[in-house]
């Protein structure tokens, strides 16, 4: 079966630009906020997202990008070590309104070991989540504050973010797990 | 036709496939390919922006538990192997031959299996038979970490230094490494000869021919190939790298020297002849130092000097390799 293309480029950019009016209109003082995006696709959602912001607000937005590999629950049980990279947050994020930014949010187990992380480098204010796609199939009590798509998906299906900076495209696909796997092969 | 496929992989996984990390036990690092040894670098990276941190400690190990088995004393290994293993949240028992029932004349297998029935995971010795961690690592279950065996080998040691020379030039690709002294006994070089060579830099030895391991002629792909060098001037000339080795003085009774003077006269790293390698030259040495002897103390404390900052990546370079090895299955 063939992927189904459920996001174009202009889809992402129109969405991301609704997600920056939201991250504004809910927080009065964007001087305090700090984008930080959750590796590997969180990272550029970040940037577009504090660029977006930038522009409508003349406001830098502080961005930085947030490996969790080391806190993860699953380390025992999966197959491949996930490679951890490292985190780089350029600010003291004591006191400061976090927004956490992913791809898709799934089971949720990510941003609970996303926010176990960020709680270790610091007492932030406040953390809030963006994420593009929302496929449901939560298994912590979790939601996203801000949120680009729902799409309602199956177990069986999977959902492939691809953007321009990491993937050279700019698309949002849903896939069979079949045709996943004979792609892979 | 090949040409379309390739495109279209690259069009489905752009980004690189997890490598897959074949390591169960670090023994040496004759077994290490490229990249591992930069999937180990890569790691330390992550593991010291952990270190830089206020808190430095991350949970991907709670739950496991690790033990160090020294048969010989240690500063610097045992307490940056006890570091990592704590930031990383693993529970650490620390056991010297002292102290334990070897001293009754249990012998190493024994020892080894009542660890694991312990509940070991990763075990850490050091002993002073070369090949002891491969014969321990046959009996074991659990993963075996050499912290460096007799003459033979002491991996985690030169990936620190592989990491440590990483951070001052870039990249090992091309660049002249000299390494004074000791070499017949000397653990640490034959690791960092492994690593060094697979990381694409070249490798000059320099000592007295007395001090040197047989067996390096024998190329027959059985060691990486070396130049060997007599005269400290010509192996210090244009070096990137010097690392210079401890004179194990409780290991040569033998007559292997002469004197400890000539030795001092004809092979101590000074501050003139270090004039002869790049300016931007760094210095290594694994510890501990003998001050005057091998080295000069004002290299050792000079500002060419890399050794406290070896010491200090110590920590990152083992919670990276604690990291890979506590995901790691037996085959």
């Amino acid at each position: 079966m063939l992927p189904k293309i459920i996001m174009t480029p202009e889809d992402i950019r129109r969405t991301l630009a609704r997600m920056a009016h939201e991250i504004i209109e809910r927080n009065k003082s964007i001087e305090n906020l700090v984008l930080v995006g959750m590796r590997t696709r969180g990272v550029p959602l970040a940037r577009r997202l504090a660029a977006t912001i930038a522009s409508f607000e003349q406001a830098e937005i502080p961005v930085g990008a947030l490996d969790f590999s080391l806190y993860r629950d699953d380390l025992a049980r999966l197959d491949l070590q996930p490679i951890v990279k490292s985190t780089d947050i350029p600010v003291n994020i004591d006191g400061r309104t976090i927004i956490l930014v992913d791809d898709v949010l799934y089971t949720g187990r990510s941003t609970r070991a996303a926010m176990d992380a960020l709680i270790d480098l610091g007492r932030p204010e406040q953390i809030q989540l963006a994420v593009l796609i929302d496929r449901g199939h939560r298994e912590l009590p979790l939601r996203a504050d801000y949120v680009g798509k729902n799409i309602p998906s199956s177990r069986h299906e999977d959902i492939q973010v691809k953007l321009t900076e990491t993937d050279g495209l700019d698309e949002v696909a849903i896939i069979a797990q079949s045709s996943l796997k004979e792609g892979q092969q | 036709m090949r040409q379309v496929q390739q495109k279209d992989t690259l069009t489905v996984k752009p980004e690189a496939p997890p490598l897959l990390w074949r390591h169960h036990h670090i023994l040496d690092l004759d077994d290490f390919t490229l990249e591992e040894i930069e999937l180990v670098l890569k790691t330390s990276d992550a593991m010291k922006e952990v270190l830089s941190r206020a808190i430095k400690k991350v949970p991907a190990l709670r739950g496991k538990t690790i033990i160090t088995l020294f048969y010989e004393p240690s500063t610097r290994t045992r307490t940056s192997f006890e570091l990592a293993a704590k930031n990383l949240s693993a529970d650490v028992v620390n056991l010297s031959a002292g102290t334990s029932s070897i001293v009754k004349g249990e012998c190493l297998i024994d020892t080894l299996s009542t660890l694991e029935a312990l509940g070991a995971d990763i075990v850490i010795m050091r002993h002073p038979m070369s090949g002891a961690p491969y014969i321990a690592a046959k009996y074991l279950k659990a993963s075996m970490v050499n912290a460096g065996d007799g003459w033979h080998a002491h991996p985690t040691q030169a990936l620190l230094d592989l990491y440590t020379i990483r951070e001052h030039k870039g990249s090992l690709k091309e660049l002249k490494v000299t390494i004074i002294g000791d070499i017949k006994h000397s653990r640490v070089a034959r690791s960092n000869i492994w690593g060094l060579t697979t990381m694409g830099a070249k490798v000059t030895l320099c000592c007295p021919f007395t001090l040197l391991p047989a067996g390096l002629n024998h190329r027959q792909d059985q060691f990486p190939k070396v130049t060997i060098e007599a005269s400290i001037e010509h192996a210090l000339d244009g070096a990137d790298v010097v690392m210079a080795l401890r004179l194990q003085r409780e290991r040569q009774p033998s007559g292997l020297l002469p004197s400890i003077r000539e030795y001092v006269r004809l092979y101590q790293l000074t501050e003139s002849r270090l004039a002869k390698a790049k300016p931007d030259v760094i210095v290594l040495h694994p510890g501990p130092v003998n001050e005057d002897i091998e080295i000069a103390s004002s290299v050792a404390r000079g500002p060419r000097s890399v050794i406290n900052e070896q010491a200090a990546n110590g920590v990152a370079v083992r919670m990276a390799l604690l990291y890979l090895l506590a995901g790691s299955r037996q085959l």
